[in-house]
């Protein structure tokens, strides 16, 4: 089981206490109605589904309940940085 | 090859089993091949002998970066059905059925197909209904899918407990009598072997860095960690590890990766008649022919490649499993690993060609490809060898995402496919 840090509760907690909620970073274009079938193939259905570094959204449902980002290794599993919905992508090369 | 036979047995016996050959060649690789498969697993195994075998393309390589069978067809739980919902299921699927009643004569390798019945417990009103629907469709399609009251259930499986206070009551059951399990590794060693005795290279240890491509977008063959190799057509059936070989050509596809677990208990003597799963509570149950309990759960939450998976994972299965059949309360659990399952938004998988020519995909089997092995390999080595795609898997192509037209086993089952 990961340990994962919320970064609104501040505290380390067991992953039984979270949502795992799929690649971070997503944006819906804002012209959903007028792209074409490729930009929405791109937008809804492909991932980066990265060996190494992955940035994804969870989400705290047994906790505070919110929504936020962590970079994570899909190798080792490990956490490299939680960090609040809505910042920018962190420079890793720092944290990691 | 040497023919394997009861015969053969007792000549052996006679001599001190010293005339046994190897079951495959270790060749080193060929400077070019008419198709290079990448995955020596099950699918990709399978494909290999179905180019050789059913389409006469024998300058084939299967390369693999560790070893033969090593990945998910070594770790998966060996359940075969065929009671998809949507035609296009039931057709690749039924097809697979097919080819595995008769698979053992066909490669002279005993695969220990084994058709005990796969049993799909409803535990609330949904279940009900969703199983009489695919019962339903199954019919239509020429499928068999009987439904069992919970007695009737009993019956064929009699460590089941349907008291009605139980935890998860069991309100009825789906029962595909042909369903059944095969030995996983066996199919890997049956494959490898009819195919090797046909021409094809299996080339063990040897993993693929790069996909190289003509200026005109043409493949050329495959960067490996035993030196470039020429080919005139790619196969990639990488399970897990799809999306990163096909970065590599500059494709990308629809999946996530998963860890999916499984355990196996003490062996004992036999006592559990047949296959059971049950998709509300994430438990999937049979007994091997050495006697171990073979439990599959469910996929942890995130993407990952460690092929390990969270503790928490196998109680919620075991807890389950307890409940269902409380005479296993006090088995032991020997062994649980990991296996990194590709999953697809529809859960249906991808047999198709790609935007490159000459580059064939495989993959998306998610969280139930074992039971499709032969009907995907051959199928799949029909749509490499005529570049166009058995009418059995025209609709798993990659380009449905573009198109909308999914197969939407996801909405259909919900679970387990």
């Amino acid at each position: 089981m990961l340990l994962i840090r919320c970064p609104y509760c501040e505290k380390d907690l067991p992953e039984v206490e979270f949502r795992h909620a799929g690649e971070a970073h997503l944006v819906r274009p804002s012209n959903i109605t007028e792209i074409s079938d490729e930009e929405f193939e791109a937008y809804f259905f492909l991932r980066q589904n990265p060996k190494g570094i992955v940035f994804e959204r969870w989400r705290h449902v047994h906790g505070c309940g919110r929504f936020f980002n962590a970079a994570r290794d899909t190798v080792s599993d490990k956490f490299l940085t939680t960090y609040k919905a809505g910042e920018p992508k962190p420079a890793l090369g720092e944290s990691a | 090859m040497r023919k394997y036979s009861a015969f053969a047995i007792a000549r052996e016996a006679f001599r001190g089993h010293k005339g046994w050959e190897q079951q495959w060649r270790s060749p080193e690789p060929k400077a070019e091949y008419d198709v290079v498969i990448i995955g020596a697993g099950g699918h990709g195994l399978a494909t290999a002998y179905y180019l050789a075998s059913e389409h006469g393309i024998t300058n084939v390589a299967v390369v693999e970066k560790g070893w033969l069978g090593g990945g998910n067809t070594g770790r998966n739980t060996t359940i075969i059905r065929s009671n998809y919902l949507y035609d296009e299921s039931a057709g690749i699927y039924d097809h697979a059925v097919k080819l595995w009643e008769n698979l053992s004569q066909e490669l002279n390798y005993n695969v220990m197909y084994s058709p005990r019945g796969v049993m799909m417990l409803a535990h609330n009103i949904h279940d009900v209904q969703v199983f009489k629907r695919h019962i339903h469709a199954n019919r239509l399609n020429g499928v068999d899918n009987e439904w069992l009251t919970p007695e009737q259930a009993k019956e064929f499986c009699p460590p089941l407990n349907i008291d009605k206070n139980a935890r998860y009551p069991v309100l009825g059951a789906a029962l595909q009598r042909r369903g059944g399990t095969a030995r996983h590794d066996a199919v890997a060693w049956g494959y490898a072997r009819a195919a090797s005795a046909r021409g094809v290279d299996i080339i063990q240890n040897c993993e693929v860095t790069g996909i190289r491509r003509a200026p005109a977008g043409h493949v050329e063959g495959v960067e490996t960690t035993r030196g470039f190799i020429k080919a005139k057509k790619i196969g990639v059936v990488a399970a897990g590890h799809t999306s990163v070989i096909m970065q590599m050509a500059g494709v990308r596809v629809p999946l996530e990766s998963y860890p999916l677990q499984a355990l196996v208990s003490e062996p004992v003597k036999p006592v559990f008649p047949c296959v059971v799963m049950s998709n509300t509570v994430h438990a999937y149950i049979s007994q091997s022919d050495k006697g171990e309990l073979v439990i599959g759960a469910g996929t942890d939450q995130y993407t990952s490649y460690s092929q390990t998976g969270g503790l928490h994972i196998l109680e919620h299965t075991l807890d389950a499993i307890c409940e269902m059949f409380p005479m296993f309360t006090r088995m032991k659990m020997l062994r649980s690993w990991g296996g990194i399952v590709d999953v697809t938004p529809d859960r249906s998988p991808i047999l198709s060609k790609t935007p490159v020519p000459g580059l064939y995909v495989n993959c998306g089997w998610g969280t139930g490809g074992f039971k499709a092995t032969p009907g995907s390999g051959n199928v799949f080595a029909h749509t490499i060898a005529r570049d166009e795609p058995h009418p059995i898997n025209a609709g798993f192509s990659l380009d449905r995402f573009r198109t909308g037209r999914l197969i939407d086993e996801a909405a259909a089952a919900a679970v387990a496919h």
